[in-house]
């Protein structure tokens, strides 16, 4: 029975139909979404962490404004995303918790500090470059809540990154203080924004099946590769370096070529041992638990409404 | 250039950039994504405020931008009342600060939307509208506070008890808000009244006691500010104190 199924199921997908929430699908589908989705959604939370930190000290108005909107749109793709995750049967509550306990992952780049003005700019151009490098296809994902929901966030997504590169280009027509800025800011997130592609295609447990589902529709090192070619002529426009001795044309593949990734440093902070892990779910945490008091008050007043409503009628 | 108009200006601005800031200061540490989401939008609003005064000023002052009034004045160089700057310290506080303000806010916007004065009943006609969203958040909460849970209603009365003597300067006319009077009609001694029954009804429908106290704070629209404000500009202009004469 579940056979035939899973037969019409991977019908469906292969003929690009969508599948929604009320939709029979694998138990494994529904778990490798909910993965997915939720750690997307975790991402966006944890990912107001880094920008926010700069909101109170933005250099000037019209940046502060431009910041606070940005990490405003963040929030909001976290809250559809749980929605969407939601649609396949698991609540948010459970998913933050997941957060909270360490184990759901985020995207391991927000476990990287912001330590200059340039880091809201190098976040927008390279940061949110990479994610919509990875979230474009994803708008063509077979599961039809997620795929809408990332038509929207990629919106958003490549506005941001617009307005980060502006921020980067201002710098670079400044004073020698800010080109300086500039650079190092450069030099710190290249390589963790080239780690956001996940491992190498032969070292990524869950990529091949993705991909028959259609979750996934282009390999890890494939978008790599992709982010990489974009950045070099960008780069150039800004009058940077990228940090990386090994990165030239290469006429044969039709693509730049680049040096190693330094896959221990990407494990240990996926492992939960970079520069600002510890913090991050820290600040999480404290936000729910001092938050407690008041989503309680809050159900609490629900529920006297409802009840004072009904004595009424 | 007309010195109380401009103070009195500034004076607005003021308000709306230093609240703003504080209520940016939540961002991504809210109690639930929803409220984090609203508390940014009325960040938002605050500081765009902010920006449509300090323009209007800058209007008046050759040479100046909106910048150089948010990022290079000294702590007694504001004018905002002290209510404003006033920590967030929890989500209690930070709605009975906002409760208070907003529903004077909203008054004092209500005669500058109608008043003389074109260009300052122009932002005041769009913050107005952006105001009333602001006191029905904040009074909702207060409502849902003092309503809700036992703990969530020592909490919300304590905040209200603590801020109360802060309100007292709303009413206390500077000499800006004398001529304001003076000229354009925008008397604060007549919406001293208002104010308290609009605030009572709410508080009282809350199931919470109306604070009262005979010891006002008085001194922010002077400059004499609480050792607060410091803090909040040493944050607010580290970059532009650090990197003088930049664009960004």
């Amino acid at each position: 029975m579940d056979n035939l199924k899973e037969k019409a199921f991977q019908d469906k997908i292969d003929q690009d139909t969508r599948i929604e929430p009320k939709d029979w699908m694998p138990e494994n589908y529904r778990k490798a979404l909910i993965r997915q989705i939720s750690q997307h959604a975790h991402s966006e939370i944890v990912g107001m962490l880094p920008e926010g930190n700069w909101v109170t000290r933005a250099p000037n108005l019209r940046r502060k404004v431009a910041l606070l909107a940005k990490v405003q749109d963040e929030a909001g793709h976290g809250l559809y995303l749980y929605a969407a995750a939601e649609t396949l049967g698991v609540s948010r509550d459970d998913l933050i918790d997941q957060l909270h306990t360490g184990k759901a992952k985020y995207s391991s780049i927000f476990n990287y500090p912001t330590i200059s003005w340039a880091d809201m700019g190098t976040i927008g151009w390279l940061v949110d470059g990479a994610a919509i490098m990875n979230q474009v296809p994803l708008c063509r994902c077979s599961y039809g809540p997620y795929a809408r929901a990332m038509v929207r966030v990629c919106k958003e997504e490549s506005f941001h990154q617009r307005q980060g590169y502006e921020i980067l280009l201002t710098l670079s027509r400044g004073t020698e203080a800010q080109k300086q800025m500039l650079q190092d800011s450069v030099n710190r997130w290249w390589w963790p924004s080239l780690m956001m592609f996940g491992p190498s295609d032969s070292d990524s447990p869950h990529s091949a099946q993705s991909m028959a589902w259609k979750i996934k529709r282009f390999s890890n090192d494939e978008l790599r590769q992709r982010f990489v070619d974009a950045c070099v002529d960008q780069a150039r426009i800004l009058g940077v370096t990228l940090p990386d001795p090994d990165l030239k044309w290469n006429e044969e593949r039709g693509h730049y070529d680049f040096g190693e990734i330094d896959w221990d440093e990407f494990w240990q902070v996926v492992k939960g041992h970079g520069p600002c892990n510890k913090d991050r779910i820290e600040t999480r945490v404290k936000a729910y638990e001092d938050g407690a008091w008041v989503r309680e008050a809050a159900t609490a007043y629900a529920e006297k409404q409802a009840k004072r409503k009904e004595k009424v009628a | 250039m007309n010195k109380d108009l401009h103070n009195y200006i500034i004076q607005l601005g003021d308000n709306s950039l230093i609240l703003g800031h504080r209520i940016s200061e939540w961002c991504g540490h809210g109690p639930v994504l929803e409220q984090d989401i609203a508390l940014t939008n009325i960040a938002l609003d605050h500081v765009g405020q902010a920006r449509m005064y300090y323009q209007l000023a800058a209007t008046m002052e050759p040479g100046k931008t909106e910048d150089d009034y948010a990022y290079l004045r000294t702590v007694t160089e504001y004018k905002n009342l002290l209510l404003l700057e006033q920590e967030n310290k929890d989500f209690g506080y930070t709605i009975a600060r906002s409760f208070y303000y907003d529903q004077f806010h909203l008054l004092i916007l209500r005669v500058l939307k109608s008043c003389g004065n074109k260009d300052l009943s122009e932002i005041a006609a769009q913050a107005y509208k952006e105001v009333s969203y602001h006191c029905r958040f904040s009074s909702d909460w207060v409502k849902r506070l003092g309503d809700g849970t036992e703990e969530s209603h020592r909490r919300i009365q304590r905040a209200l008890d603590e801020f109360f003597p802060y309100t007292a300067e709303f009413f206390a006319p500077s000499e800006a808000d004398n001529y304001m009077a003076g000229k354009y009609g925008v008397d604060l001694s007549k919406l001293s009244s208002q104010w308290s029954v609009i605030v009572e009804n709410i508080v009282r429908e809350a199931t919470l006691t109306m604070p009262t106290t005979p010891y006002p704070q008085l001194g922010g629209k002077q400059g004499r500010h609480s050792e607060k404000l410091g803090f909040i500009l040493t944050e607010l202009q580290y970059m532009q104190r650090t990197y003088p004469n930049s664009t960004w």
